[in-house]
């Protein structure tokens, strides 16, 4: 008999897309996708859906008609319909109702939490790069950052209760992809990059490819464990932005959070792009280590850093100084300088 | 001077005209680009060319695009750094390119003993801190750079991270926090990292307490290179004590601005920003012999005993490098 899967989460893209991608599998039976909205129309045919609020206990008659054996929790987003409160009220509490119902479910095996690498906050006095087992020297104040390290600490008690369980947790660096919908990419697509002035933070990114790779298998039978998902090398926001050729306006790091007091406001994706955490993250950066996701989960990132957010790059509209542009400028003057030389001869040159 | 500073092969320089996407695309009025080049052009192939050449010496033209290659690549954001933020050609072409005059021409450093940094693996350079600003620091990197041909990846206070612009250019230099986890990955990807472990204790001392080594701290850049498996290279600086001699402190003021010292000395702050300058001395740079620490035992680093002592036997070593530098020396500003 085949595995049965169930994925909390398939409103958004990366639910659904991992939901196809999984259904497809050789010794996958069934997958049940689960949310709380009407059917998503994203979702491939062969996932079943299930319309539960994960708040709600229903959770649990769902996992046991299904017999579900592998539990993929995506719905740990920063994203949501209906503003903060609703949010972290998704995260945290429906984390809790579905551990709290795949704690009495005999039948479950596997389970896979989608998590990030905000869990390390983003602080000057914290090591350059983080390892797994690195503890923050300060807790995410709030936000996205701080509902996932409770979710993890959630998961970390489910491991203690039903050791017999394969638990593995995915920190994610900030998923990038053609058509990523994230609060960084919302941040990408404005005009002009607010930064901070005298700060020019580190980024790091995963290719939403890799994202699905890892899941899937983390969801088949990879090493248990907690790992760092980001693609190889870093990119600086200063690079970032001139490689979208969107200009940056430096502001004072208060005026900054003025700005995102002000955006936060806004409707839409202005609001989003400047939360608390991601203007953390714009000030001081991060970034993590790898090396356990290579050696001990037995996966290697086919996007790198820049190669994924080349990728993105290359799915938004330009901005107003494209990099093109400048290069059209430097190197009609290259040529010139290198083409002037052999026209005039040595012996014609004023001595 | 040095091989990163030789210009590379002509060849490999030009950047093909072909390579500009928008040029070879189609564009239906005069871009901007065009009508610059053609005005560049139009004076180049005239009076302009030739004046450019006697007034820059031959092979100007091939420098002049080296120049533009740079300008290219950061302008459109096409170049790489690592994992801790090091921008290798930033700090090649212009950090370390305006820091050498003040090295080779104002201080007139004098480094002994480059040999003893290895040409490649890890190693850790411990060195004595002294000057109020840690110019040491930014000599020694210089010192390293051009006569060891390696990067120094530097220790730094955590004060450098919390301020602005200071943390921006520390990490594309290729510094970063003082802690142990930094540290020891930099020693295991084979980098040559460079700590002082007095600390502010050291480069904040008053100018009587001039070459006395302060305490090393809890000896953690030690555990870290017995980890690491990396010989430790003691440094000692001749000369960085005399550039701002620090006669006394406004305590109350560095307290206001959560600063460790701001410091008197004897032509700041009367003189105003004119006592930022410092005093030009001569400096010496001196590497030690390597102290090897991969005899030790796997879990050495555990011990605190051999943990203090090795960092004792460095700071020694340091100590009495610097006695003997200072009755060679002839005069401070020799």
């Amino acid at each position: 008999m085949g595995k049965v899967v169930l994925v909390t989460g398939v409103a958004h893209r990366l639910g659904a897309l991992f939901a196809g991608r999984i259904a497809e599998q050789p010794g996958v039976d069934r997958v049940v996708g689960v949310d709380a909205g009407p059917p998503p129309a994203a979702l491939p045919s062969a996932v079943q859906y299930a319309q539960v609020d994960l708040r709600r206990p229903a959770i649990a008659r769902v996992i046991a008609e299904h017999d579900v054996d592998t539990v993929v929790h995506l719905h740990v987003t920063a994203l949501g319909h209906g503003g903060r409160a609703l949010v972290k009220e998704n995260n945290v509490i429906g984390t809790m109702q579905l551990l709290g119902a795949c704690q009495k479910a005999p039948g479950v095996r596997r389970l896979v939490v989608k998590s990030t690498t905000a869990v390390y906050g983003s602080a000057p006095r914290d090591p350059a790069v983080f390892g797994e087992r690195m503890q923050p020297k300060a807790l995410p104040v709030g936000g996205f950052a701080r509902d996932a390290a409770e979710v993890e600490g959630y998961v970390r008690g489910f491991a203690r209760r039903r050791p017999d369980v394969a638990v593995t947790v995915l920190r994610f660096a900030n998923i990038l992809g053609p058509h990523g919908d994230t609060p960084l990419t919302a941040y990408f697509r404005l005009p002009l990059l607010p930064t901070a002035l005298g700060h020019d933070p580190r980024l790091q990114f995963v290719h939403e490819d890799d994202a699905l790779e890892v899941l899937r298998l983390a969801a088949l039978d990879a090493p248990t464990g907690t790992y760092n998902v980001a693609g190889d090398g870093v990119l600086l926001l200063s690079q970032c932005a001139r490689r979208l050729g969107r200009p940056t306006v430096p502001l004072l790091r208060p005026a900054l959070g003025l700005v995102g007091r002000l955006a936060r406001q806004l409707t839409a994706p202005a609001d989003r792009a400047f939360s608390q955490e991601q203007l953390q993250l714009l000030t001081h950066g991060r970034v993590v280590d790898t090396a356990l996701l290579r050696d001990t989960f037995g996966f290697t990132p086919r996007w790198t850093t820049p190669e994924a957010f080349a990728d993105f790059a290359a799915h938004v509209p330009p901005g107003p100084l494209p990099p093109t542009r400048l290069t059209a400028v430097t190197d009609r003057l290259t040529g010139l300088l290198t083409d002037h030389r052999p026209t005039e001869p040595e012996e014609l040159r004023p001595r | 001077m040095t091989a990163a500073r030789e210009p590379a092969d002509p060849a490999a320089n030009v950047i093909p005209i072909e390579s500009a996407p928008s040029w070879s695309g189609p564009e239906p009025r005069p871009a901007l680009a065009d009508r610059l080049a053609d005005g560049v052009g139009a004076a180049l192939s005239g009076q302009l060319g030739a004046t450019a050449t006697r007034l820059f010496g031959k092979g100007w033209e091939q420098r002049a695009a080296d120049g533009l290659g740079f300008l290219r690549r950061r302008l459109t954001g096409d170049y790489e750094v690592d994992d801790f933020g090091f921008d290798r050609e930033l700090t090649e072409e212009v950090f370390l390119a305006l820091l050498r005059p003040l090295a080779e021409k104002y201080f007139r450093v004098e480094v002994r003993g480059a040999e003893h940094i290895p040409a490649d693996g890890g190693v850790l350079i411990v060195a004595n801190h002294s000057g109020t600003i840690p110019l040491d620091a930014l000599m020694t990197q210089v010192a390293v750079h051009d006569h060891a041909d390696r990067h120094l990846r530097m220790l730094a206070a955590d004060l450098v991270f919390v301020l602005p612009v200071v943390n921006e250019l520390a990490r594309k230099a290729g510094h970063t926090l003082a802690c142990n986890e930094d540290a020891q990955t930099l020693l295991e990807r084979g980098e040559v990292v460079g700590v002082w472990p007095e600390g502010f204790k050291g480069i904040g001392k008053p100018f009587a307490d001039r070459y006395k080594l302060q305490r090393f701290g809890r000896g953690g850049f030690v555990a870290s290179a017995l980890r690491a498996g990396v010989p430790i290279v003691p440094c000692s600086i001749v000369g960085a004590e005399e550039t701002y001699p620090m006669i006394g402190n406004f305590r109350t003021l560095a307290r206001l601005l959560g600063l460790p010292y701001v410091p008197i000395t004897p032509t700041f702050p009367w003189l105003g920003p004119f006592g930022a300058i410092p005093l030009p001395t001569k400096w010496t740079i001196q590497f030690g012999e390597p102290i090897p620490t991969d005899s030790y035992p796997k879990d050495a680093a555990e011990d605190p005993m051999l943990v203090f002592n090795l960092a004792d036997q460095v700071r020694e070593t340091i100590q009495h490098t610097l006695y003997k530098l200072l009755v060679q020396r002839r005069s401070v500003f020799g």
